[in-house]
């Protein structure tokens, strides 16, 4: 793969707009993703593995529960900073980005707002070091945009509960030391139990031949009469509200990391239209393509306004499921329309792992269907605006 | 061992530079400022110090309050403190005043600044501190070795390398080979976290002239259009070097 040339983007002078503790943590993520992530990640993709010997360096970068308080092992920072993180982590790639979304959205986020004091001394901090890794069991085989329908069910049995079911498309999974699980009760009441590998009957089969989120590892969950501690049930939040409120949480990071992909893929772009000559000049003197990358920075110019605003919102505890549910999907379809127009910029180039455009591409095939289909956040928009469910 | 690294504020390589209010001001907009690489690679030699033989470093900068996200930096990096002198660094003799003057008053043994900063290129500042303080001074130095008061440095000269002994108090200037690039740090969340509390006292300049004023700037002329000569019309490239560009 060709040396990671990255300049970042900033049109609007957004920068202007963030502290000088966003941009320490912002270059931090920048210059670590250059280090370690860049020169690597092209051939993890490639051979389909997850790269595990970065887990302490986005450990140490903290993307790992960077807003979870310091005296859980996070960094107590604010959601723009979260939002930073996962942008410049995307900007290397979405599979290594999903990792840190999961273990940071999906599992710390509700066992710190959802679990007991024991529950987050007791794994918080292991998360946030990458001692442990987590995983999230929500979607299910027959039950993707529709999780209220899950047949994961648990009994109480006394002295424990007994899980019964199966979860598909869990990020993380193969190697997850613990597992976020959603199922439902007797009386049919979502509740989140915490599962860990080594249980009797727990078992995550990894998913093979994916074309998307090649450098991530994804898997099953399957529970055959697993027996989990009662204190390992999540006791502060039941019902579909708290997985949900979970994918609020990983929503917004996505949002922000959309852009990283979008930015990695113009600047891709860019370069290469001035360097790229063709009839006797660089192909970026050529209208038509300077109408894809004045398109390209534009909207990448309108999301990172996007999210900052979002980000602001959020830090004050006032961003809703819709507002996030729109950033999400209008910036991973920026993203997505941005790196398939960047591979038309380069030609045939574009197509090889010489560069990462094609790869963002085929990432983002999964980031816009997964945490909320691009279709069902139009929903989500459309039921907040017009106060009428069009879901069923 | 009490350490100073002295960090310059300066525009970051691939950074467009231009110039304003007559080309007589560098143009700061859009352009992001890193620590000076040569300061980076005294910094990080000083973190060794640091863990390895219990040293503490402080670091030290001329400059506005548009300097204070790279000092952050260093402390983030592992510095313990930090001073800035509110001043704006005009010349080297200017700012060399103003460190000696932080070096006097904090009881420093070994100072550590850039062999030159990447901006202007003076490359005066670590000479004249040990000047104007009678302290040791190595230039180009591109390795350090402690032992209580003892000093091995080395240093860069034509074609080779000086091994010189020497004694604290010492300043050197210091460039790549004290570490390696790949031992340059990225600053950790645990880092960044940490340098929220730590202390970064702004003291403002003492009363000391500069000795120079920037009259203006000139940016290189822009490239020319190339012409291209085949390589069997030698006649027709001797006749272009010597009546057109005169060159020969």
């Amino acid at each position: 793969m060709k040396p990671d040339l990255f300049e970042a983007p900033d049109y609007y002078n957004i920068d202007d707009l963030l502290s000088e503790e966003h941009k320490l943590v912002r270059d931090a993520a920048r210059q670590w993703v250059k280090r370690d992530v860049s020169p690597i990640i092209e051939e993890y993709a490639q051979k389909a593995e997850f790269p595990k010997q970065i887990i302490s360096g986005l450990a140490e970068i903290g993307a790992f529960g960077p807003y979870i308080p310091e005296e859980y092992g996070g960094a107590g920072l604010d959601q723009i900073s979260y939002g930073l993180i996962m942008q410049e982590i995307e900007r290397g790639d979405s599979g290594v980005r999903s990792t840190a979304s999961v273990q940071s959205s999906l599992v710390m986020y509700p066992i710190y707002t959802y679990g007991t004091e024991e529950q987050r001394k007791k794994y918080l901090p292991k998360l946030a070091s990458g001692e442990f890794m987590g995983s999230f069991g929500l979607t299910e085989p027959n039950h993707g945009s529709n999780p209220s329908g899950m047949e994961t069910k648990y009994k109480d049995m006394g002295d424990h509960y007994l899980l019964n079911g199966a979860k598909l498309w869990i990020s993380n999974s193969p190697f997850c030391d613990i597992a976020v699980v959603w199922a439902k009760n007797e009386d049919g009441r979502i509740h989140g139990l915490i599962v860990e590998r080594g249980m009797e009957g727990f078992s995550t089969p990894e998913t093979h031949n994916k074309w998307s989120l090649r450098a991530s590892a994804t898997g099953e969950l399957i529970f055959d009469n697993v027996k989990i501690p009662k204190e390992n049930l999540l006791p502060n939040k039941s019902g579909l509200g708290a997985p949900l409120g979970c994918l609020d949480s990983a929503r917004y990071g996505i949002a922000w990391g959309a852009i990283g992909a979008a930015m990695d893929c113009y600047d891709t772009a860019l370069r290469y239209a001035k360097e790229r000559i063709q009839f006797g000049k660089p192909i970026g003197a050529y209208q038509l393509q300077q109408k894809k990358l004045a398109e390209m920075i534009t909207e990448i110019t309108k999301a990172q306004l996007l999210v900052l605003r979002l980000g602001q919102l959020k830090n004050q505890g006032k961003a809703t499921t819709a507002q996030i549910s729109m950033a999400k999907r209008n910036n991973v379809d920026m993203a997505l329309t941005i790196a398939r127009e960047a591979r038309q910029v380069l030609g045939a180039m574009g197509i090889t792992g010489e560069y990462s455009i094609m790869r963002h591409m085929m990432n983002l095939e999964s980031v816009i269907t997964y945490e909320g289909t691009h279709d069902i956040h139009l929903l989500i928009t459309g039921m907040d605006i017009t106060g009428l469910n069009a879901f069923k | 061992m009490k350490i100073l690294v002295c960090i310059s504020n300066v525009p970051d390589t691939t950074s467009k530079i231009n110039f304003t209010e007559g080309d007589t001001k560098f143009d700061t907009n859009g352009v992001q400022f890193v620590i000076n690489p040569n300061d980076e690679f005294g910094l990080t030699r000083a973190m060794w110090f640091k863990e390895k033989q219990g040293a503490t470093v402080h670091v030290a900068n001329v400059g506005g309050t548009a300097t204070e996200p790279t000092i952050r930096k260093a402390l983030a990096i592992g510095a313990d403190e930090a001073i800035r002198v509110n001043a704006e660094p005009i010349d080297g003799f200017y700012v060399a005043q103003q460190l000696a003057e932080v070096v006097k008053n904090g009881g420093y043994d070994l100072v550590i600044a850039g062999r030159e900063s990447l901006d202007y290129n003076g490359g005066m500042v670590p000479g004249m501190i040990a000047t104007l303080l009678d302290m040791n001074f190595v230039n180009t130095c591109t390795g350090l070795e402690v032992d209580g008061d003892t000093v091995t440095a080395t240093r860069e000269i034509d074609g080779g390398k000086e091994k010189i002994s020497t004694s604290l108090p010492l300043v050197i200037g210091g460039q790549k080979g004290l570490v390696q690039e790949s031992d340059l740090r990225i600053p950790n969340m645990r880092g960044i976290m940490m340098a929220r509390k730590k202390a970064l006292t702004v003291i403002e300049p003492i009363a000391v002239t500069a000795a120079t004023t920037d009259v203006s700037f000139d940016k290189p002329a822009a490239k020319g259009a190339v012409k291209l000569i085949d390589a069997d019309n030698i006649d027709e490239l001797i006749n272009l070097l010597h009546n057109e560009a005169k060159a020969i």
